[in-house]
Order: structure tokens, then C-alpha cells, then sequence
């Protein structure tokens, strides 16, 4: 494609300062962009006039919540909107070349070889029926017009560049032979390929561990201290900017809100960047005492469009405040708060509970808990090896306690957590729950004793049957566990537990899919708590959740308890939002726990080296807050 | 005195069963919604006016009553023996009226020549007049195109009547309702701007009305697509096949959709046992050649219908028995596909979360599979119904051109390319069965596709909300 190469060749020109408002070194400008989607027969604005400026060599970081426009604006500057998106206004210079005026066949000029781009995602971005060694190929052919042993070459050098241990062999390889983390070295491969003077990394770690996260990190900030190139990240991660940007900009619903340099983190001048940066589970929550009551009205005000409240073009910042603030604070805020804040010198320590006399067993008793797969092969279908998906894990949660599970993708929390519920069979262990031997009763006996421990998923989305209306769905354990209670009653308790929750009653009424993933938990809540539990297993409730959403949740999951007198299970990932509600904390790596104890002790003072690693790959930021504090 | 064979009585329930699934779908927001989105597609929309045209033919063949003797006399009522349908009696002068063999469309002579006496005595080797076609004119070759044209334009004028009055009335009821926001009403749907494409239904309509009106002014004259080799009406078999096409394409769906049902959720959700047995019982039975289960069951069946000759009274009731048995057949041998399709999803759904927590809260297996697996499943039900049902009008013509279809004396599609083969070779040729057969095949089915397309569209979740 030798026009195509030409067109790539002759953009190098040094550009000459555009207007006066942009620096004469910016190497992509973006101008009053305006962007907006086709919902039935109405353009709703997804992007609504974004200016910006990313210098040669420089990183800038788009931050905003889910549905605040981040992505579109990357997809519209490589003009890679789908079908139903538009781009109505606007200008976007790369260099003196203005991307929206250009023909589509110089665009792909441009995109890979002057622009690259890694998506979050990094098993869906790479074809899974071709090598890796193919896949760079392709791009090194197509944007460096590589052959043969060159192409080999260059190709090797780029996977040793981007860190994979074994270049040679990883060249041969398809995708699902790699690990995630490794996957995304080969993405960052392949857009690098071109040698792209910008690079756009559009929540590149998202997916990943922490450990890895770090890694990938590091990673990025070699690259561009090589090459030279500029970085363009997007992300929701605060943490994330602070290791890597040197200019942040917070969008919200469409607008650029506010831009500033490193200065950024010491005091953002925008409320609403002020809230967000509040809202970031950090490790030393209970250090801080740092629960920012910050305004939520503004915090949820994020894009309607995304929360498909059916028809209708909604005012982007008004109307979305309006429905969010209606829709999700009302019941919190009447709810009263009995219990006081805790003082700061109280970290760590067991917080005070409803007592209960008599009963000093443990809530939950967990010895030796083993959940093996086996692997079976062969036309007789013989085990030939098992999978320790949970091997041996012994522990006890009090009353009103709360257990944090925590540990990197595989290491079998969930499994745990869904093993003790017996969703999954477990294959050995025992399991005292309320001072009962729950493995010893069948049947009918076992269907209500088990009601009293419950779970809450992470995906908000697959977690509610799509084709029931949400009362059904709270009153399902009801109706399961007291098939007596009347209609009216049912009705009366639904309404009771949605208030709870902090949603309006006539929530009961509407179907799953016209809420926003923050209430849907909400409501995945309410349902748990309609058979009265004693113990909830949460399980990454709030991963799946923006960072303003995921402090509501927190903070709802803390009143519960407090009200309630429940007990957690708390499996995530995150170490972060360990700190805000755990008492203990047990880390988890191969289907054992390899630390346990009180939150404090383990996150500030870890013995096991492996709890060492996860924490130090937890980006500054979230370790000690903004201002640098310990 | 009306009477019902087992098949109108399938074919009732089915539309009954049909009217009390819109009822739950109205009621249901998740369901209203796509639909919602067929009724905004235009080709939909046209499909769904010509298939309810093809239904309303059908039902008024499953009506069937003993029409009264003439000319019986004394006192009480005589009854001939063999019944009639509703859409007989409608057609009855074109029913009627058999010529001796073949005759072209709209011609008013003969296909073949024989000997013609002439008024003097004579003999003349020629092709002669029919006795029906083009009966009324003096001198067909100088006068029947004229009368052609002539009672065609008669026939559209007609149509066109048929067509103004309801659509009149239709717009005056609008009127009436909206009162001021008519004329923007009125201007939109002109303009094609409405919401439902009623523009697009209304030419459909006038379409259809103005076909049906020149076919009926021309159809007691002549013959409007021939006649076959017993001289019937071609287009009367064609109309009288719709029901047959029809009620294979639903019922077969009917003795489908529970055996596919129950086995696929059985398998996917319970595992183990369960799925093997099941997946095992449906391997096997996809491995067996279709047409060679579906021969032998037809064997078994005629051998059934010998031994037990006195219950099948007339050639009607074997007719319909072998269609129900048909049907049944074709159901048995093909719930397979869904099966499998059902067994698949139920696996991801068992996984998903809403299905633990539900189990999680202790709601029994039943209540799971009956408010979480089932509903979820209903969108692949639609969709492959929808999908199956022209596969399966184009099953019977293929079943019945090679002998193990419907009987040979019930009107179907099949039946008509069956006869019309042998006729391929004539010089002139006989392309009249043929040719008809096709065209109304191609006006169902291909509106079925279009229908059943739309119909994905919007139930599939994948082509997001």
C-alpha cells in the first residue's frame, strides 16, 4: 500500500503554532469536539465540547466516571465511532493535519502508525486464531512495510521491548497461551508497531491485578521515556494518573471540567474532581477516618444516556442530577445514623457490636475447606488431576464481623465464597455456621438454614433476572422462605427493604435494566436482605462500580451492619476497600490463606512477603492520599 | 351442520393458544418492547399483512360443515357426506366447475385436441371449447382479450372500492379520536413519517385488495391460473393448499417446542446423568437420515389406517388423519436442533448470577427453572419458531414430490409439483401447476423470512437494547 505510506511520510512536517489558545509544540489538539449518539430518533450528546492539547512526548490522563465521554472522545479523534455515533462539531489537529477533513484512506495512515491504541480488554482486542508473531507481522507489514526476516526481527524486538520473558517462543504463540498480563504486553507490541507519536491507552489496566497493573505501569513509563512518544491515557483510576501523568483532565457528562498539571493532586479546584478523588478507596481509610460525606447529588450526576432510562433526549447535567439524586439518595439520608463515627484511634480494633448474650460461639467456623476440580480426560473420562481450586482453608467470623477474602484473579476466593453457600459442591472441610454443622443437614432443614447466609455478585448487570420487575425480585426469598405471608405483607416488607437500601419504593415497579449499576446492587442488596440473613458473602460488590458509586455502597454496606448486626464476607481484589470496612483481613494466593489478621496489622505491617508485593503494587496514591500524608 | 376434524381442532387451539400469548405479551414490559421494534419495521409490517391474508384463508378452510342436500324433500334436513369448508362454499363457483383436462390460464380452449363433432356432422381434429373457461363468448380469439381487460378493470375497480371503504373509515374513526391532531396525524402517515409504517400496510392492503378483486371478477369466466390434468381449478388447489402449508408449518411447531423444551432444560440445567441420556437420545436420532424416519413412520401409519378401516370412514378424514400424522412425524424428527440450542443456553444461564441467588435464597428447582431459565429462554423459542415454520412449508412439497408428504388427494403444494412433473416434458409445456405452486410458496414463505428476520432482530439481545 505504497499511498498509504507516502500519506504517512509526508505528515512530518514541524507544525506550525495553530491559534493562539494552542501551545506551538502540541502534537494533537483537540477543539470544541462534539459528538453525539442516535437513541431512536434523538442525538443525544456524548461529548459536548472538549478542548484539549497533548504536547510531543507528554502524558496526559482523560479521567471521568463510566458514560462521562472519555472513550468516545478517543474513538472520535481516530474516528472509530460505531454507526449510531456522530461527530457534530469540531476540530481535532494532528500536527497541521486536521483528522476530521482527511479521506478515510489517509486515516488509516494515521491510525496505528501515527496514533496507536490499547484497549482495556486485552483478550477481545487480540484475534485468537492467529500467533502472536502474526499479529505483530501484520501491523510492522502494513505500517513499516517490514518483509520477511526484518519483519521477524523487529517483531522479536518489540516483544523483548515490551517485556515478555521469552520473545522467541512467545512469537509462535497464540493468545490464550498467555496470560493476561502478558496479552497486554503483546497489545502494547503491536501498537508500537507502527511507532505511533501518540499513544492511546484507553483503561489499560482495568482488567488486570494489581500486581500486574504495576507492572504494566512501569511498563508504559519506560516506553515513553524511550521512545519518546506521547501517552494518552484513559481511565477512572486516580492512582493510575498519579504514577504516570504529568496533565489531568476530569470529564464529566461530556465536558472537560477541569485541566491542570501535577498540581492537580495537591488541591483540584473543581468540587466535583474534589469528591472524586475523596471518593478513592485508599489504604488508609481507617487511618483517616477519611469518609468524605461529599455531595452526591453531584457525584451520581453522571451520563443518563449510558443508564437507558427509557426515551427521551434527558438534559445532560441537569436532568441526569435530577434522576440520580431522586433515585438514589432520598431513603439515605432520612435513614438515621445510631451509631457514632469511629474515632480515629479506634482503627484496627474490633469495632463495638451489638452484643449478644450467651452466645459466644462464632458466626462462622471453617475448618479445612477444600473445593478440588477434577480434570478429566479421555474417553472413559478418567481423573487424571485435580484443580485445588480451595485447598485447606481454615477460618472463623464473629457476629457483626467483617472478614475481608482478599487476593489476586484465581486464587480462589470466589470459589470459597460461593463453596460455603454450597453453589459450588465443596469436597471437603467442615463448616460451622451459627453453631450448626451445616454439611450434616439435607433437604428442607438445609434450603432455610442456608437462606441465613447470602451473597451479593459483582456484575450488577448479570446478577438480576432481566425479565422480572424489581419487586419480584426482592420478594423471591420471601416468597421462598414464608410461602404463608400474604401479598399485602410481601408488598409492605419490599417497600420496607427498598427504603432500606436507599431507594424509592416505587422502585418495586420498574424492571432492572432502567437502573444505573450502582443501584442495581442496591437492589441486589435489598434482595438478600428479605431472608434476614445473618451472614452476606459480598463478592467484589463494588469492582464492577465508578469510584463516587462504589463509596455509596461502601458506605451502605457499613450502615447495614451497623443496623443490622450482619457479618461480612468480603471478597475483593482491592486492597483499598479492604481498609474501609474490614476488621480482619485474610489474604489469599493458590487456594490458601497465607496471611490473616486485623486490618491494621495487615495492611501496615504484612509478614508474609506475597502480602508485601500486593501492597507495594498499589499505586502511591491509594496508599497515602493526596496530600502525601502517611 | 358443522363438523371439526382433528386438525381444526389443533389448528383452533393453536390460534387460541397464539391470542393468550399476545395477551401475557401485552401485559409484559420486556416483551412489548421488542415487538415494539417489529412494528416499526416497514418489511415486517408486510410480511405480517400478507401471512394474517394467508391465516384468514386458512381459517376459513378449517370451518367445515355438511351442507344441506338439494332437492332431498321429504321432511327432515339430508346431509351430504362429504363436508365442506367454509371457503369451499365461497368458492363454490369455481370449485364447481371441473373441465375434462388441461387448460392454459385464462384460455377458453382446451390443452389438448380431440375429435370435435362439428353441427354438421363432421368431424373436426381440433382443440375444443371449454366447457367452463371463457363459456360466455361467441368468438374467443377476437373477443377474449378484450373481455379480459375489460372484466380485470372491473375487478380492480372493485378491489379498489373494497380497499377506499374501511381505510375511509379507518381515518375517520382518527378523526374522530384525535379531533385537532388529525391533520398532522394524517400528514405523517401520508408522508411515511409515522411511527408504525401505516402507509406501507395500506399500499400493502390495496395490493392485495386490487389482486383479490380482479381474481374475483375473472374466476367464475375463466380460469384465472388453469386447470390441471382432472381439469380443477389450479387456483383453487393453490388456495386450498394454503391451510395445508400453514398447519404443517404450526403444528409440527407444536409437537416440537415441548419435547425441545423439557429435554433442553432438563439437560442444561441438571447436568450429569440427565445430559448424557439426553444428549445420547438426540445424537442418535439427528444421525438417522430425516426423510428415511420420516418414509418408514409414514409406512407404519398407512399400515395403521389399513387394519383399522372403519374408523376412517371418508377419503377426507384419512387425508386429515395423515396430515396430523405428518406433522407429528416432522416434530418428532426435528425438535433436535432447538433441543441442543436450548440445552446450550440453559448452561450459561444456570452460571449466572441471578440464577445463585436464587438458589442462594433457597427458591426451589422448579420455581428456578419456571421464573429464571424459561422466561430467559423465550427469545430462542421466537426466533426459531419463526425461523422453522418456512423450512417446514418447503418440507411438505419436498415430502409430498417424493410420496411420503400428505395424501395425494389433500390440495397441497407438494402435490401439485408432484402431478405437474410429469408434464415437464410436453411440448407445449404444462408450466401453469407448476408455476403456481411456486408463487404461493414464494408468498409465504418468503414473507416468513422477512417476518422471522425481524422478529430476531428484536428479541436477540446480542443487537443490543
Amino acid at each position: 500500500m505504497p499511498s498509504i505510506r507516502e500519506g504517512g511520510n509526508e505528515v512530518i512536517v514541524p507544525e506550525p503554532s495553530r491559534t493562539k489558545t494552542e501551545p506551538a509544540r502540541a502534537l494533537l489538539a483537540v477543539a470544541d469536539l462534539r459528538v453525539a449518539f442516535r437513541q431512536d430518533a434523538n442525538w443525544v450528546p456524548a461529548v459536548d465540547g472538549v478542548s484539549f492539547h497533548i504536547g510531543k512526548g507528554e502524558s496526559f490522563a482523560l479521567v471521568g466516571e463510566s458514560g462521562s465521554g472519555k472513550s468516545v472522545t478517543a474513538l472520535s479523534v481516530l474516528r472509530l465511532l460505531p454507526q449510531s455515533g456522530r461527530i457534530l462539531g469540531g476540530r481535532a489537529m494532528l500536527g497541521d493535519r486536521d483528522l476530521f477533513a482527511l479521506p478515510e484512506f489517509a486515516m488509516s495512515g494515521i491510525r496505528g502508525k501515527r496514533i496507536g491504541i490499547i484497549f482495556q480488554d486485552p483478550m477481545s482486542s487480540l484475534n485468537p486464531v492467529l500467533t502472536v508473531g502474526r499479529q505483530i507481522g501484520e501491523a510492522l507489514s502494513l505500517q513499516r512495510g517490514l518483509k520477511g526476516r526484518a519483519l521477524k526481527a523487529r517483531a522479536l524486538e518489540l516483544l523483548d521491548h515490551v517485556g515478555l520473558p521469552d520473545p522467541a517462543r512467545h512469537f509462535n504463540e497464540y493468545p490464550h497461551q498467555l496470560s493476561g498480563g502478558m496479552r497486554q504486553r503483546a497489545m502494547i507490541a503491536i501498537a508500537l508497531a507502527g511507532e505511533p507519536d501518540l499513544l492511546i491507552a484507553d483503561e489499560p489496566t482495568t482488567a488486570l491485578d494489581v500486581t500486574l497493573q504495576a507492572q504494566i505501569l512501569d511498563l508504559l513509563k519506560r516506553l515513553q521515556r524511550d521512545t519518546g512518544m506521547a501517552l494518552w491515557l484513559i481511565t477512572h483510576d486516580f492512582g493510575v494518573v498519579a504514577e504516570l501523568c504529568t496533565r489531568v483532565a476530569v470529564m464529566r457528562a461530556g465536558k472537560i471540567i477541569e485541566q491542570n498539571g501535577r498540581g492537580f493532586f495537591e488541591g483540584p479546584e473543581h468540587p466535583y474532581s474534589r469528591e472524586l478523588l475523596a471518593a478513592m478507596p485508599r489504604l488508609d481509610a481507617r487511618l483517616r477516618d477519611s469518609e468524605v460525606d461529599f455531595d452526591d447529588k453531584a457525584v451520581d450526576a453522571r451520563n443518563p444516556f449510558l443508564r437507558a432510562s427509557g426515551g427521551g433526549t434527558v438534559d445532560l447535567t441537569e436532568g441526569g442530577e435530577r434522576l440520580a439524586s431522586a433515585m438514589s439518595r432520598d431513603g439515605i439520608k432520612k435513614s438515621p445514623l445510631d451509631l457514632p463515627r469511629l474515632a480515629p484511634s479506634s482503627v484496627g480494633s474490633r469495632m463495638e457490636r451489638p452484643e449478644r448474650e450467651g452466645i459466644k460461639a462464632p458466626l462462622l467456623e471453617v475448618r479445612d475447606f477444600k473445593v478440588h476440580y477434577p480434570i478429566k480426560k479421555g474417553i472413559f473420562q478418567r481423573t487424571v488431576d485435580t484443580v485445588r481450586a480451595v485447598d485447606g482453608v481454615s477460618f472463623s467470623l464473629e457476629r457483626g464481623e467483617t472478614l475481608a477474602l482478599v487476593g489476586e484473579s484465581g486464587c480462589g476466593k470466589t470459589t470459597l465464597g460461593k463453596g460455603l453457600l454450597n453453589l459450588i459442591k465443596p469436597s471437603g472441610g467442615r463448616v460451622r455456621f451459627d453453631g450448626e454443622d451445616i454439611a450434616g443437614l439435607k433437604g428442607e432443614a438445609r434450603r432455610k438454614r442456608c437462606a441465613e447466609m447470602q451473597i451479593i455478585f459483582q456484575d450488577p448487570y448479570s446478577s438480576m433476572n432481566p425479565r422480572m420487575i424489581v419487586g419480584d425480585i426482592v420478594e423471591e426469598g420471601l416468597r421462598a422462605q414464608h410461602p404463608g405471608i400474604a401479598a399485602e405483607e410481601r408488598r409492605e416488607r419490599v417497600e420496607d427493604l427498598l427504603r432500606a437500601v436507599g431507594l424509592p419504593p416505587e422502585a418495586r415497579l420498574r424492571y432492572p435494566h432502567e437502573f444505573s449499576g450502582g443501584q442495581r446492587q442496591r437492589i441486589c442488596i435489598a434482595r438478600a436482605l428479605a431472608v434476614e440473613p445473618k451472614l452476606i458473602v459480598c463478592d467484589e460488590p463494588t469492582s464492577a462500580l465508578d469510584v463516587s458509586v462504589q463509596a455509596q455502597i461502601l458506605r451502605l454496606l457499613r450502615e447495614l451492619r451497623e443496623r443490622r448486626g450482619l457479618s461480612y464476607l468480603f471478597i475483593t481484589h482491592d486492597l483499598a476497600v479492604v481498609a474501609a470496612l474490614a476488621d480482619r483481613v485474610a489474604v489469599m494466593r493458590r487456594g490458601r490463606i497465607v496471611e490473616m489478621g486485623e486490618t491494621r496489622q495487615v495492611l501496615f505491617e504484612p509478614t508474609h512477603a506475597y502480602t508485601r508485593g500486593l501492597l507495594a503494587a498499589v499505586p502511591k496514591l491509594r496508599r497515602t492520599g493526596p496530600s502525601g500524608a502517611p | 351442520m358443522p363438523t371439526f376434524f382433528s386438525t381444526d381442532i389443533l389448528f383452533f387451539l393453536l390460534l387460541l393458544g397464539l391470542a393468550g400469548l399476545i395477551f401475557h405479551m401485552s401485559r409484559r414490559e420486556h416483551l412489548r418492547r421488542p415487538w415494539r421494534k417489529v412494528a416499526r419495521s416497514p418489511s415486517a409490517m408486510v410480511s405480517l399483512v400478507i401471512l394474517l391474508v394467508f391465516l384468514g384463508i386458512a381459517v376459513l378452510d378449517s370451518i367445515r360443515f355438511h351442507p344441506a342436500e338439494n332437492g332431498g324433500g321429504n321432511g327432515g334436513a339430508r346431509y351430504r357426506s362429504e363436508p365442506v369448508t367454509l371457503l369451499d362454499a365461497w368458492l363454490g363457483p369455481i370449485r364447481a366447475r371441473v373441465e375434462k383436462t388441461y387448460s392454459a390460464p385464462l384460455s377458453a380452449y382446451s390443452y389438448a385436441k380431440e375429435m370435435i363433432r362439428q353441427p354438421d356432422g363432421g368431424e373436426v381434429w381440433d382443440y375444443p371449447r371449454l366447457k367452463y373457461g371463457g363459456a360466455h363468448l361467441a368468438d374467443p380469439a377476437r373477443e377474449r382479450p378484450g373481455d379480459v381487460v375489460r372484466i380485470g378493470a372491473q375487478g380492480l375497480g372493485e378491489g379498489l372500492l373494497a380497499w377506499l371503504v374501511p381505510v375511509t373509515a379507518w381515518l375517520a374513526w382518527l378523526g374522530w379520536q384525535e379531533r385537532s391532531g388529525f391533520a398532522a396525524r394524517f400528514g405523517s402517515i401520508v408522508r411515511g413519517e409515522s411511527d408504525v409504517p401505516w402507509r406501507t400496510i395500506g399500499l400493502t392492503l390495496l395490493i392485495i385488495c386490487l389482486a383479490g378483486g380482479m381474481v374475483g371478477e375473472l374466476g367464475p369466466k375463466y380460469h384465472v391460473l388453469g386447470t390441471d390434468k382432472v381439469g380443477e381449478d389450479v387456483f383453487y388447489q393453490s388456495l386450498k393448499s394454503v391451510r395445508t402449508g400453514l398447519l404443517i408449518g404450526t403444528l409440527t411447531t407444536f409437537a416440537t417446542l415441548p419435547l425441545a423444551l423439557v429435554f433442553g432444560i432438563l439437560a442444561g440445567y441438571f447436568r450429569g446423568w440427565v445430559d448424557d441420556g439426553i444428549q445420547y437420545l438426540y445424537t442418535t436420532l439427528n444421525s438417522v437420515p430425516g426423510v428415511l424416519l420420516i418414509a418408514a413412520a409414514m409406512l407404519v401409519m398407512q399400515s395403521y389406517m389399513a387394519r383399522h378401516e372403519n374408523e376412517f370412514a371418508s377419503l377426507a378424514l384419512r387425508a386429515d388423519f395423515r396430515l396430523l400424522a405428518l406433522c407429528l412425524i416432522l416434530g418428532l424428527t426435528s425438535w433436535t436442533g432447538l433441543c441442543r440450542l436450548l440445552r446450550a443456553e440453559t448452561l450459561k444461564l444456570r452460571e449466572l448470577e441471578y440464577v445463585q441467588a436464587a438458589k442462594a435464597l433457597g427458591v426451589r428447582e422448579g420455581m428456578i427453572l419456571l421464573r429464571h431459565i424459561l422466561p430467559n429462554l423465550f427469545h430462542l423459542v421466537l426466533i426459531s419458531v419463526a425461523l422453522d415454520f418456512s423450512s417446514l412449508v418447503l418440507a411438505e412439497a419436498v415430502l409430498s414430490y417424493i410420496n411420503i408428504g400428505v395424501d395425494p388427494t389433500m390440495e397441497s403444494w407438494g402435490n401439485m409439483i408432484n402431478s405437474a412433473r410429469l408434464e415437464m416434458a410436453r411440448d407445449p409445456v404444462v408450466w401453469w401447476s407448476l408455476a403456481a405452486a411456486f408463487l404461493f410458496m414464494f408468498a409465504l414463505v418468503l414473507p416468513a423470512n422477512l417476518f422471522a428476520d425481524a422478529v430476531r432482530d428484536a428479541f436477540d439481545p446480542r443487537r443490543g437494547e
